[in-house]
């Protein structure tokens, strides 16, 4: 039975929403490339890749919190704030090193992260009214912060600016740092004691409190994680668009939503994976960048985002409802 | 007595992908009679019921009412056709009151406004209730009734529809004793006025108590019929599982250890107070009590989930205060819970993951899972030793039977090693042969040491299993009994007498 699990388990990892991605995202490049060829160019792919991103880290951290059972939908806040604090340090301080002003995101990130998780596990406040809270507060500080006003790109200093743009073996920094977050939270998920307890959690809460799990705990840590990534992609959004705006990433918690529905991930809780939310992200990112490739403007890109997202969680749903008639029926034998 | 047949079935199959659920059954119901439908779990009781109620559509075979075929296309149909099934959870709406909840889905109408007419609709609940001589007023939500008067609620409701067959899929499994009569009593009144009862029970005295006739299912199909008087108990348990009766409780010497255990006038605001014991290596207490009387509770505080406000718990000599699941966990203290799906086990989780949950600690390195082999290997150990049934360990714990599920909690908490292992109610809803799997694993630990809490509500299998019996009334302890000497008849008696006997320490 040992040798076959190992085989089965990634037959039935592949079996899951991830295949079916990959091969939706084949068939969906086909006709693309067809019509503009230059769409699969390394340089166009390389374009979507950073442009996906942010995305990609916003999304790990909203895949943890979906699986513990919540949802974090602070996060586009926490990216105004962070980002545009970085922004207004990086203008009085021009010196300032960008990997300071990483570190200084992070910081705040794990703060409001903390914040929210605090109020989930502690203050037994349900995280979609904690955030709902939250998004507004954090918006609120960050008019407070800026007086209203941007930090533009002649404000920043170029050091800053050209970050993520700057490349090592011909892949940008920004890049880098996406693949080495999912890289860090693809391990954490799969092989760390924590990570196993927020999947119990998650899949149940009560069976999971009968074996000693500490749920509140494991509740801050979601949180924590989530804000502490936003923080990463607020210092890195305000270098990468050049400005710090104050409405900016509003919106952001849909998108972040988005990909890991596509992913495949429960939204009740306990299950699915970083792969699934890493393909989840680059399908909205193939899917926003082939609009005008077929002469749809911009602006049906937050519809087409919008509809995206039900057909996937009508998806998840027929594909439970199969799942769990199958159940029904082997439960008989 | 030979009434003619309200409902036949004929040869019926339902096949479900890979499985004959039910494989060419009978069932003979007829007018006033109450009719036993026995079998253990995945015997198709329950896959029989949605096929009759119209939730599943058979594969081949017929169904006749009053002598005319009959086929449901969905469960409207059933009810109309005058077959109604009250359910092992009642599917009630608990924030409407008794009346709309009894003419939910067919409420009366004023013939000439069309509106809902109300004033009717609970004249009639009144009637209704009246007849079955029930206590209740119509207009009470039902959150604020007992299980019990649900149930009663919902057979007013079957009443309401005009039903010829009501279907009760273990309908007091929940009840206390005086429920149960008072649900028997209401039974018998329906019986009279010419009703045909489907009765499916696990209870045996239950069923002598209360039904004419019986069917046995086993393994998706017929095995026999015969009327109740005229068999004994035996011979229907041996239809049943086609074996002997002798083998359900495997043999025991008591070893008794030293103490591990004493609890000392232990309290929790009404939930329980007063419980004294000492519990022994080696030894195998009963825990038994009516639903209600506090046992779960008592595990509850002990394994450091709720607290107590008084009384003191020896562990090992030294005085121990639970704080919290973690901290009795460390001490060895393990909690098989009553309820697998909800309290014991992460449904959507592989059986490995599910298994090294309990230890993760041992088995991850600095908060690193990345033994993998040595989890695999732990994993496989403990489910081989449980005999789990499963196209393997990576499938999720959904997928299990309800008997496989249960080895599957037992496996995650034998490889902790405990010296204290509480079981609350461990073969409640499994199959006689998985039921004698768990009674074997019992004693097995038991002759290793560990020291068991058995919580039953089944008393033979309390009296088969323990050394000592603890009864609980009420919150309240009423007795310790020495398991060898005591009887179905004392146990019960303590079990709901209100007098407060003095307890003897053993």
């Amino acid at each position: 039975m040992v040798e076959r699990s190992t085989k089965a388990l990634v037959k039935r990892a592949l079996a899951r929403r991830e295949l079916t991605l990959m091969a939706l995202l084949v068939i969906l490049l086909v006709p693309i490339s067809i019509r503009s060829p230059q769409f699969l160019s390394p340089s166009n792919v390389n374009r979507i890749l950073n442009d996906m991103a942010i995305l990609a880290i916003v999304a790990i951290g909203q895949f943890y919190v979906i699986l513990s059972g919540g949802i974090d939908l602070s996060v586009g806040s926490v990216i105004a704030f962070t980002g545009m604090a970085c922004g207004m340090l990086n203008e009085a301080h021009p010196t300032i090193s960008p990997f300071v002003l990483l570190l200084v995101g992070i910081a705040i990130g794990f703060l409001m992260g903390l914040f929210n998780g605090v109020l989930v596990a502690y203050g037994k406040i349900p995280p979609i009214i904690t955030t709902l809270g939250t998004v507004n507060i954090y918006r609120g500080m960050t008019f407070l912060l800026s007086g209203g006003s941007w930090v533009t790109a002649h404000e920043l200093s170029t050091a800053y600016i050209a970050f993520p743009r700057n490349t090592f073996l011909g892949i940008s920094y920004l890049l880098w740092i996406a693949f080495a977050a999912l890289a860090v939270f693809y391990y954490f998920g799969r092989f760390t004691r924590t990570g196993r307890e927020i999947y119990a959690i998650g899949g149940n809460p009560t069976a999971a409190k009968f074996v000693g799990v500490n749920e509140n705990k494991i509740r801050v840590i979601v949180f924590l994680v989530s804000g502490t990534l936003c923080g990463l992609a607020g210092a890195l959004w305000t270098a990468r668009y050049a400005s710090a705006v104050n409405e900016m990433a509003t919106g952001f918690e849909m998108q972040a939503v988005a990909a890991c529905v596509l992913g495949g991930v429960n939204f009740s809780g306990g299950a699915g994976g970083i792969i699934g939310v890493a393909l989840g992200t680059l399908f909205l990112g193939v899917v926003t960048n082939a609009l005008p490739v077929v002469y749809l403007s911009v602006f049906w890109q937050t519809f087409v985002q919008g509809l995206i997202i039900l057909i996937a969680l009508a998806l998840n749903t027929i594909s439970d409802q199969r799942k769990y008639k199958r159940m029904l029926a082997q439960r008989r034998a | 007595m030979q009434e003619p047949a309200l409902l036949e079935v004929h040869n019926l199959t339902k096949i479900f992908p890979g499985i004959k659920a039910l494989d060419d059954v009978h069932l003979k119901l007829r007018c006033g009679e109450v009719h036993a439908l026995i079998g253990e779990n995945g015997a198709g009781k329950s896959t029989l019921v949605k096929v009759l109620t119209g939730v599943y559509i058979p594969t081949s075979g017929t169904i006749t009412l009053e002598g005319e075929e009959i086929s449901f296309k969905n469960a409207i149909d059933a009810q109309q056709a005058g077959i109604v099934a009250i359910h092992q959870e009642a599917s009630m709406f608990p924030e409407l009151s008794v009346t709309e909840n009894i003419f939910m889905g067919h409420h009366l109408r004023n013939p000439k406004t069309l509106k809902l007419d109300w004033k009717a609709m609970k004249r009639e609940t009144e009637a209704l209730l009246e007849k079955m001589q029930l206590d209740i007023d119509p207009d009470t939500l039902v959150k604020n009734l007992s299980v019990a008067k649900r149930h009663m609620v919902e057979i007013t409701k079957a009443l309401s529809l005009d039903a010829k067959l009501v279907i009760m899929d273990e309908p007091t499994s929940a009840l206390t004793a005086r429920e149960v009569e008072d649900l028997f009593r209401i039974v018998r009144s329906l019986k009279e006025s010419g009703k045909a009862i489907l009765f499916i029970s696990h209870k045996f005295d239950e069923i002598f108590q209360i039904c004419d006739y019986y069917t046995v299912y086993r393994d998706g199909q017929y095995i026999g019929e015969g009327r109740v008087g005229e068999d004994s108990e035996d011979s229907i348990i041996n239809m049943m599982i086609g074996r002997s009766i002798d083998q359900l409780y495997p043999d025991h010497t008591p070893t008794r250890g030293r103490e591990i255990l004493k609890v000392e006038n232990l309290a929790q605001l009404g939930a329980f107070k007063g419980i004294s014991f000492s519990l022994h290596e080696g030894e195998i207490l009963g825990l038994f009590g009516l639903v209600g009387a506090g046992r779960t509770e008592v595990a509850r505080t002990i394994f450091g989930i709720d607290r107590a406000v008084e009384g003191t718990i020896t562990f090992e000599g030294k005085p121990f205060v639970p704080k919290s699941v973690m901290h009795s966990m460390r001490q060895g203290i393990a909690l098989v819970p009553e309820d697998r799906q909800r309290q014991g086990l992460v449904l959507p989780m592989s059986l490995t993951h599910n298994i090294s949950l309990p230890v993760l600690k041992v088995l991850s390195y600095k908060g690193m899972v990345t033994k993998n082999k040595v989890e695999k290997a732990y994993v496989l150990e403990h489910g081989q030793q449980m005999e789990i049934r499963a196209a393997g360990y990576h499938v999720d714990a959904e997928t299990l039977s309800g008997g496989n599920q249960q080895k599957v909690v037992l496996a995650k908490w034998i490889g902790t090693k405990p010296k204290i292992l509480i079981l609350d109610e461990p073969t409640k809803g499994i199959d006689v042969a998985t039921k004698a799997a768990v009674h074997q694993f019992v004693c097995d630990m038991a002759d290793q040491g560990v020291a068991i809490i058995l919580i039953s509500s089944e008393l033979p299998e309390i009296i088969g299993m323990s050394d000592r019996i603890l009864v609980m009334h009420e919150g309240r302890q009423t007795a310790i009994l020495d398991a060898r000497e005591a009887t179905a008849e004392v146990v019960m008696r303590y079990a709901i007498s209100t007098v407060h006997e003095e307890a003897c320490y053993g």
